[in-house]
């Protein structure tokens, strides 16, 4: 496909803003997403950073700015109108389906690419393509070993694995990941980190993340949010370097030692 | 339909939707602050109503019925909140539906062992018995306009209860952010149950008032509940002047359906709620 | 249990309830039929609260509505075809439930059951107040539909046990209908929204329509119950429509365990049986329910819905599985 040459830009932000009454809990944000990358967003608790992450996928309207996937203007689409054009989310809160197993989970996930409501006869268990797909992306996020666990009783660590296994069957060429590593220990964290290291090969990944060693492990690009505001955006080695951004975080309980 | 008998009409309507505020105000606290949805609320209305019935046999007056009637209601409204509802909060709202249910089942049987399946009726006390000459050949029942004088104080009562007083202070912070409330350090579970016990005794005066004239009946709650549902949800839940002002079109819809479209009156306020949805689904004082 | 035992119990019912006319009693006949029909009522809600996460609180709308229609049919042309008013019926309850449906989905939680109540109250009014309906003392069905095709009779409804047999097929139609739709995507998909709605959205389902098409389905199986109703019965009334009703069938379902389609054929059952026996012994029987009913909420850490897990192991004994 020509169009997945890399550097490509995907998803573009501009001057997002969102007030919730008196309070401007993000202000004049941009993001820039291009293929290939997986750009971090970085702030201490209350920067806004999930308040950003749901203006882009649909899930809070902005108050104001605007926000273009592939060129075309998204600002106004629904969460669901935004999946169907390719950009998938994760939740900070883990967010599957408990009493399905993790191939249901994931098959579900995928038939939302081919929704064909009237045909009630026909088995969903039945669907092979939406199995396949399924099975690939579970391989894909690391839990081949769970395919018919039931998710409820997966770890933690593998229900966010499996989280990230749903957005990709719905074919999302666009990311977006809150906190993938929350809560999890330093084993599950590392297997995902590997796990997101191989994903951003065709795709872009926007992350929200905390874990130091793991932003600085995988980012390509930083962005750094401070008070609903944007602080600092670049490279690792720039934010690293960065008075502003150290001062930013020495200021708070989320200080960190570079 | 002349001058005078359109007056008539705007004289009941307000008195048939300030009567339904009363209902209505506490169903839609109930619903905003503690998030319960009760269909034994239309109960406290019929409740109030043979309250007044049992107490007016026994006393001779109304009005000495209704001084009884609303402590007797404030109590038995802090024992149910206290015995059953407080126990709902947490649960989903199938649960609460569920158990709602049960009560309604519970009091009308009760009420029907206590006072019986008959028709009753209710002495207007004798200082409000009379009318006021409109023209030659109308007139208007002064107890009709002392409910509605009533109901507007109380109106104004609860807003300044809700606006002026402490007490309102914690229920407009209870209504927006439960967990700030509880961070205060504020007793909610009290301010829960002031507010149920609130509300079931202005169900039970609006039933009491409205004893002498609508007379007093089995199952005379859940028509009550209904219309008051459709008050909530146009209005917006939780919101009090919303409710006022809801009741109150459902008031002129009502009355004024019966005269101008008769063969479809008992459909108009549902038709009113029909749009009110389409238009805003959260209500229309909802914010935003 | 697993799949086979569950199967043979399924069908052992069945059988059981076939056998019931050997009884002779009319009396019984007619009871099973009407727990029968019932029976399809509390599936088709079950569809929405128990698999969709919608607690209608004003099904009986479309039981009633179905139910009226043939009593009107019948009165203004006469005896009808089954082949006709049957599927008319079910046409007219579908198309409540739609237009009523782009209401109500809108809203969620306590409103949606508000919501549902009042439009089915406004139904209620349809029938009880307009000329349309007859009034609240009901209309009578005047004749029960044939089901002569041509010349070719194959069945009589007016016969006690051919209408007994006929609701029996229904309601197994209807029970492997719905055991087929739920496991169809389109079925998968409604368990999802009962799961997690927010979910099904950010995976990119327009939930709207699919929860629309489960309120005019469950409508139109309500009204296949309220159908089978008029015919049993030959009366109709308004209180066909009244939440009573409206809250029974929500009890069947509950009492069956939602989700659970073979729950909520028990479910009815149940309810009827109850309704019948202990109303006949005391006239506190509506305080005995309504006790039994505050009791399981209170009494019931973690909800009903956890009353069949509690007996399954119960049974089990902790043993399989």
């Amino acid at each position: 496909m020509s169009q997945t040459s890399k550097n490509e830009v995907l998803l573009e932000a501009r001057k997002l803003t969102r007030r919730f009454g008196g309070l401007v809990a993000n202000q004049d944000i941009d993001v820039t997403l291009e293929r290939g990358m997986i750009h971090v967003l970085l702030g201490p608790n209350g920067a806004g950073k999930s308040t950003c992450i749901n203006m882009l996928s649909g899930d809070l309207p902005p108050s104001e700015g605007e926000i273009r996937y592939l060129g075309k203007d998204i600002t106004r689409l629904s969460a669901a109108q935004r999946s169907q054009e390719g950009i998938g989310r994760s939740y900070q809160r883990t967010n599957i389906f408990p009493q399905f197993t993790v191939l249901e989970n994931v098959r579900l996930a995928a038939q939302s690419r081919r929704q064909q409501p009237w045909r009630i006869f026909s088995k969903a268990m039945e669907q092979q393509w939406a199995l396949e797909k399924a099975r690939a992306c579970i391989e894909e996020a690391g839990l081949g070993r769970r395919v018919d666990w039931l998710s409820g009783v997966l770890s933690h660590g593998e229900q966010r694995q499996l989280e990230i296994a749903m957005v990709l069957a719905t074919d999302a060429q666009v990311l977006l990941l809150d906190e993938p590593l929350a809560g999890m220990g330093s084993e599950e964290s590392a297997s995902m980190v590997a796990v997101l290291k191989r994903l951003p090969q065709t795709r872009g990944i926007l992350l929200v993340e905390h874990d130091m060693d793991a932003v600085f492990a995988v980012a390509d690009r930083i962005t750094v949010m401070v008070n609903g505001q944007l602080l600092e955006c670049g490279p690792p080695a720039q934010i690293k370097a960065s008075v502003a951004v150290q001062q930013a975080y020495l200021g708070t309980e989320d200080s960190f030692h570079v | 339909m002349d001058f005078a008998s359109f007056l008539i009409q705007v004289l009941n309507s307000l008195q048939y939707g300030l009567l339904l505020f009363l209902v209505a105000s506490g169903l839609t606290l109930v619903f905003g602050i503690m998030g319960i949805i009760n269909l034994a609320h239309g109960s406290f209305y019929m409740i109030g109503a043979y309250l007044a019935f049992v107490l007016t046999s026994a006393t001779g007056s109304l009005v000495l019925a209704i001084a009884l009637g609303i402590p007797l209601a404030l109590i038995f409204g802090a024992l149910l909140e206290w015995a059953l509802f407080s126990h709902l909060y947490k649960r989903d709202h199938l649960e609460q539906v569920l158990l709602t249910y049960g009560l309604i089942l519970i009091f009308e049987q009760l009420r029907s062992l206590l006072v019986g399946d008959d028709v009753h009726g209710v002495a207007i006390p004798a200082f409000l018995d009379a009318s006021i000459q409109l023209t030659e050949v109308m007139s208007y029942p002064v107890y009709r306009l002392a409910i509605s004088v009533v109901c507007i104080v109380l109106a104004v009562a609860l807003y300044y209860v809700i606006q002026r007083t402490r007490l309102g202070m914690m229920i407009r912070a209870g209504n927006d952010d439960r967990s700030m409330v509880e961070a205060l350090g504020i007793n909610i579970n009290m301010i829960y149950r002031v507010v149920f016990a609130l509300g079931v005794a202005l169900a039970a005066l609006a039933g009491m008032l409205a004893a002498p004239i609508s007379s007093v009946f089995p199952n005379m709650g859940s028509h009550v509940l209904i219309i008051s549902f459709v008050i909530v949800v146009i209005g917006g839940i939780g919101s009090v002047w919303g409710a006022l002002v809801a009741a109150l079109i459902v008031g002129f819809a009502d009355t004024f359906g019966k005269v101008l479209l008769p063969e479809i009156s008992g459909m108009i306020v549902y038709l009113v709620m029909a749009v009110v949805l389409l238009w805003r689904p959260e209500g229309i004082l909802k914010k935003g | 249990m697993n799949v086979n035992a569950s199967l043979i119990v399924k069908l052992i019912a069945v059988a059981a309830i076939a056998c019931v006319p050997i009884s002779g009693e009319s009396f019984y006949v007619e009871l099973v039929a009407k727990m029968l029909l019932m029976a399809i009522f509390a599936m088709s809600l079950d569809l929405l609260v128990g698999f969709t996460g919608l607690v209608s609180f004003g099904h009986a709308a479309y039981f009633g509505i179905a139910a009226y229609s043939v009593a009107l049919f019948t009165a203004k042309f006469g005896q009808m075809s089954l082949w006709v008013m049957l599927p008319a019926a079910i046409l007219l309850s579908a198309a409540a439930a739609l237009v009523i449906g782009i209401f109500v989905i809108r809203t969620k939680g306590i409103y949606f059951i508000m919501v549902t109540l009042a439009f089915a109250q406004m139904a209620y009014f349809v029938f009880h107040d307009t000329p349309l309906g007859g009034g609240s003392d009901g209309v009578y069905v005047d004749a029960r539909p044939t089901a002569a095709i041509g010349s070719w009779v194959p069945f009589d409804l007016d016969n006690e046990l051919h209408m007994f047999y006929f609701v029996l097929v229904m309601m197994l139609l209807v029970y492997l209908f719905l055991h087929r739709v739920l496991q169809s995507p389109f079925g998968r998909v409604l368990m999802g929204i009962k799961s997690n709605e927010h979910r099904m959205q950010s995976l990119g389902y327009f939930t709207f329509g699919y929860k629309l098409a489960a309120f005019t389905l469950a409508g139109a199986l309500g009204g296949v119950a309220g159908f089978l109703y008029a015919v049993l019965f030959g009366f109709v009334t308004p209180e066909l429509l009244s939440w009573h009703e409206s809250g029974n069938v929500l009890l069947m379902v509950i009492l069956g365990g939602m989700g659970n389609l073979a729950g909520a054929v028990l479910g009815a059952f149940a309810f009827e049986a109850m309704r019948e026996f202990f109303a006949d012994i005391t006239k506190y029987w509506q305080l005995l329910m309504g006790g039994v009913i505050v009791a399981l909420v209170l009494f019931l850490p973690g909800g009903l819905t956890a009353i069949p897990g509690r007996i399954k192991r119960a049974l089990q004994g902790g043993g399989a599985k």
